[in-house]
């Protein structure tokens, strides 16, 4: 019972799902708009590496963050140059950004970094003790003792749900991704509107990158985003391009993750699970929800196609 | 004479090579209903766009009011008064009535106040008398409805002058009278109205003035109640219409015999439900029914591409009901579906390759596998040739056609082999009137020829000019069948919306 639903296998559940339900939020925010934005996996790098980076050199949290954040968005404007105003192949554009992103945070953590691995002295993003949840069995466990970065992602759920389906500019960006030429056509600026989206994008990611660096391993090392960019790209889809469906999709991908290190070695009736088969949870979740086995999930109708005003 | 609400100018436009549109005036007065009328490609949603502000023109100038104004974007046209209605419908399919209705100006704070939002609109309607589920999902309503939300958004926006590009061409004739009715509110009420239609009885019954344009140039100027139908067709074509009648044929034996078929629709639930129907040789029925009541669902089966799920469909004596549309149509079989652009063509293709399409494998178009690029250009450019298609480039993507032409290469390949059954589902739709004619005429020259039709039109006109015997649909029966000679539109329109005869009035 305590390897399945213990408090341990709850917190690594939450640690795990955030820097995902990060990237799936931006992922959410950038094609709602009618933007594929598979760069989020090289923003969240860039995330990690340069929060690392500005911590090491101004030993301020605050400038960290905001650097690092930076660096997404730096990223992400890239994008939105090649997808938005070149109409470039957003597929390419990001593939080609994100073997950037992995080139050059390997290269600058080569150069910097090798002899000596990160400084241990930089600045982290602290933990919430929640000291009320202390004798709270199970809960106390799991949730009492947490980045501050897991809360602010909490709110940015809240908050980009509520923008999404409750807000004018929400329903703008919603019909940018749905029908861009009507949008167009009842003066909304669809080329801006998407361009904040992809920025937003980022920056969202990037904040999913500093918090493994900064939060979860207090380092950077080479490739440490290792595919999260892309897997919470698969929770926007399960969570059916929704903030609180990506969210729980995350939660679910992540307790697949916990469940893999949990459950190594254990032994149920003489018989050791292969753990290797609870990590692909993730991925066959996400087949399943692409091939609409999870209730309808449709994406945005314009997702991923330039938009070219008519005429002028 | 009190000053023009619109006068466009000496407007030109080129795209490219094509000279769209050359030096056209246009003057609309407040509070008529002025139709645009012209055939394909003469230029009719050119000028209005450039009116609207999606395009520039090249020269010339707009007066709105008796001031000149420089309409850069929607913007400024919607500032101006201007609402357009587009051709093709511009609603977010997952957003509600309400919120396609105020989408872009949806006032209050950054707040979404739902309600206040769907009462405004419900306001509107009532104003206006026009009848729209507020909350209603774009996706879950008929095009019908989903052009009074047009109307709505753009009424909604103070608009003084309301432009409608080819509003009837998707509707049915009951969701047609029912906007014409909404027009009429709309001048009442003091707006403007610029119709464009290829339909001159609609121009006829509903307009005050009619612009027509050829080529995009102006070709007449007429005041509706000082002309007729004829004066009209004349000036858009540029020719007098030839008067397309059908003189009883020599009937052959039964082509196509269908008894009981029944099939799913794609929503589930039955959309044929025991349809009986005989065409011969040498003979047109006309399926005549609301959109929606089974006919495309029995074109598919005749043709194999829905699942019959039972019934006998025969085809020169031989049940095809359970073929591939391979097999059927190796039958002799051809068709021309109802959306040329999804199912008839291959848009991106040539011109040529769309011609061959479905031969592409047997010679002299593929030897040992492979493509003949030059007997299949030299085909193409005959038959282009043969079937008038504009321009006659073999190498022309066909996406890039008119709508008019874009039919041509598909009745052009499907006759071009000779069928013995021609199954036409909505052959004319959004053709022009010139199109429209040839459409028809060959229809007719291969019912002369001994070919069965089943044509299957929404358009009363089509299946009263065309038919030998007519066959009307409802809910997924064959209600009635009767010889030309007894339809008239009162009795097809009482069969159409449901009311069996024989029940005394
Ligand atoms: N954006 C564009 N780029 C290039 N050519 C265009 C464009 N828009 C229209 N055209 C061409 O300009 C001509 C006029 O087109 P327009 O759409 O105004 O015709 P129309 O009178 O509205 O015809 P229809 O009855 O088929 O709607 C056509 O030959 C068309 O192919
Ligand atoms: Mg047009």
């Amino acid at each position: 019972m305590e390897v399945l639903i213990g408090a341990g296998v709850l917190a690594a559940t939450i640690r795990l799902a955030t820097p995902v339900a990060l990237a799936a939020l931006g992922g959410v925010v950038t094609e709602r708009s009618g933007v594929v934005n598979i760069a989020l996996e090289g923003c969240m790098l860039v995330g990690a590496f340069f929060g690392v980076f500005a911590a090491d050199k101004t030993g301020s949290l605050p400038a960290a963050l905001a650097v690092a954040i930076l660096a997404g968005l730096a990223l992400a404007a890239m994008h939105a140059v090649a997808a938005i105003t070149f109409r470039a192949d957003q597929i390419v554009s990001g593939m080609a950004l994100n073997i950037l992103a992995l080139g050059l945070t390997s290269y600058l953590d080569y150069q910097l970094y090798s002899s000596t691995g990160t400084p241990p002295t930089i600045p982290l993003v602290p933990n919430v003790h929640l000291g009320f949840l202390e004798k709270v069995p199970v809960l106390g466990g799991a949730v009492g003792d947490q980045s501050a970065i897991v809360w602010v992602t909490l709110a940015i759920v809240v908050f980009l749900q509520l923008f999404l389906f409750r807000t004018v500019p929400g329903l703008r960006l919603r019909s940018v991704g749905e029908h861009p030429r009507a949008a167009d056509t009842l003066g909304i600026d669809v080329r801006r509107t998407r361009y904040w989206a992809v920025l937003a994008s980022g920056a969202l990611a990037a904040l999913g990158g500093v918090y493994l660096s900064l939060s979860v391993a207090g380092s950077f090392s080479d490739n440490m985003t290792n595919g999260k960019g892309f897997i919470g790209l698969a929770a926007m889809i399960f969570g059916r391009w929704t903030p609180l469906g990506a969210l729980g999709a995350a939660l679910v991908f992540g307790y697949g993750d916990a469940l893999s290190v949990s459950l190594q070695g254990v032994e149920v009736a003489g018989f050791v699970f292969p753990v290797q088969l609870l990590s692909t949870i993730p991925y066959l979740l996400t087949i399943l929800a692409v091939a609409g086995f999870v209730g309808r999930s449709r994406m945005p109708a314009a997702d991923g196609q330039p938009y070219e005003s008519e005429g002028h | 004479m009190d000053t023009p609400i619109v006068e466009m100018a000496r407007i030109s436009k080129r795209f490219g090579d094509l000279q769209a549109l050359a030096e056209v005036d246009l003057t609309v007065h407040k509070g008529d209903i002025h139709a645009l009328v012209g055939e394909n490609g003469a230029g009719k949603t050119t000028l209005m766009n450039i009116l609207y502000g999606l395009y520039r023109p090249d020269a010339g100038t707009i007066r709105v009011r008796g001031t000149e104004a420089h309409i850069a974007g929607p913007r400024d046209a919607i500032a101006l008064g201007i609402g357009m209605i587009h051709q093709h419908f511009m609603l977010v399919p997952p957003l509600t009535v309400a919120e396609n209705v105020v989408l872009g100006d949806e006032r209050g704070g950054p707040v979404l106040d739902t309600r206040g939002i769907e009462a405004r609109v419900a306001e509107l309607e009532k104003r206006f008398g026009i009848q729209a589920e507020p909350r209603a999902k774009i996706e879950d309503v008929p095009l019908g409805i989903q052009q009074r939300v047009e109307i709505l958004k753009v009424l909604y926006r103070g608009s003084e002058i309301l432009i409608f590009d080819e509003p009837t061409a998707v509707l049915t004739p009951q969701e047609v009278d029912d906007l014409f009715h909404i027009v009429r509110t709309l001048r009442d009420e003091g707006k403007t109205v610029i119709l464009i239609t290829h339909k001159l009885r609609e121009v006829m019954a509903v307009s005050d003035h009619v612009t027509v344009l050829r080529e995009g140039r102006n070709a007449a100027h007429l005041v509706t109640k000082e002309t007729d139908p004829r004066a009209i067709a004349v000036a858009m074509v540029g020719r007098e219409l030839r008067d397309i009648r059908v003189r009883p044929g020599n009937v052959g034996p039964a082509v196509l015999e269908i008894t009981s078929l029944s099939a799913e629709s794609d929503r589930g639930g039955l959309a044929l439900k025991g349809v009986d129907v005989e065409v011969h040789a040498g003979e047109v029925v006309g399926i005549a029914g609301v959109g929606g009541n089974g006919q495309s669902e029995l074109a598919q089966c005749i043709l194999g591409l829905r699942k019959v799920t039972g019934g006998v469909i025969k085809v020169g004596g031989s049940d095809v009901a359970h073929d591939d549309p391979r097999r059927t149509r190796q039958r002799g079989v051809a068709y021309v579906p109802e959306d040329r652009r999804a199912e008839g063509l291959v848009l991106p293709f040539t011109l040529a390759d769309n011609f061959i399409l479905g031969r592409q494998d047997q010679p002299p178009y593929a030897r040992r596998g492979i493509l003949q690029g030059r007997v299949i250009r030299r085909e193409g450019e005959r038959l282009a040739k043969e079937f008038d298609v504009r321009p006659p480039d073999p190498d022309v993507e066909v996406g890039t056609l008119s709508g008019g032409n874009q039919q041509k290469v598909v009745l052009g390949r499907e006759i071009s082999e000779s069928p013995r059954l021609i199954v036409a589902n909505q052959p004319t739709r959004g053709l022009d009137i010139a199109a429209t004619e040839y459409v028809h005429e060959r229809l007719l020259e291969q019912r002369s020829r001994g070919c069965a039709i089943l044509l299957i039109s929404s358009e009363l006109d089509e299946i009263l000019d065309l038919s030998d015997r007519i066959a009307v649909m409802f809910e997924g029966r064959i209600v009635a069948v009767l010889p030309a000679a007894e339809a008239t539109e009162e009795r097809l329109g009482l069969l159409m919306a449901g009311h069996v005869e024989g029940v005394p009035a």
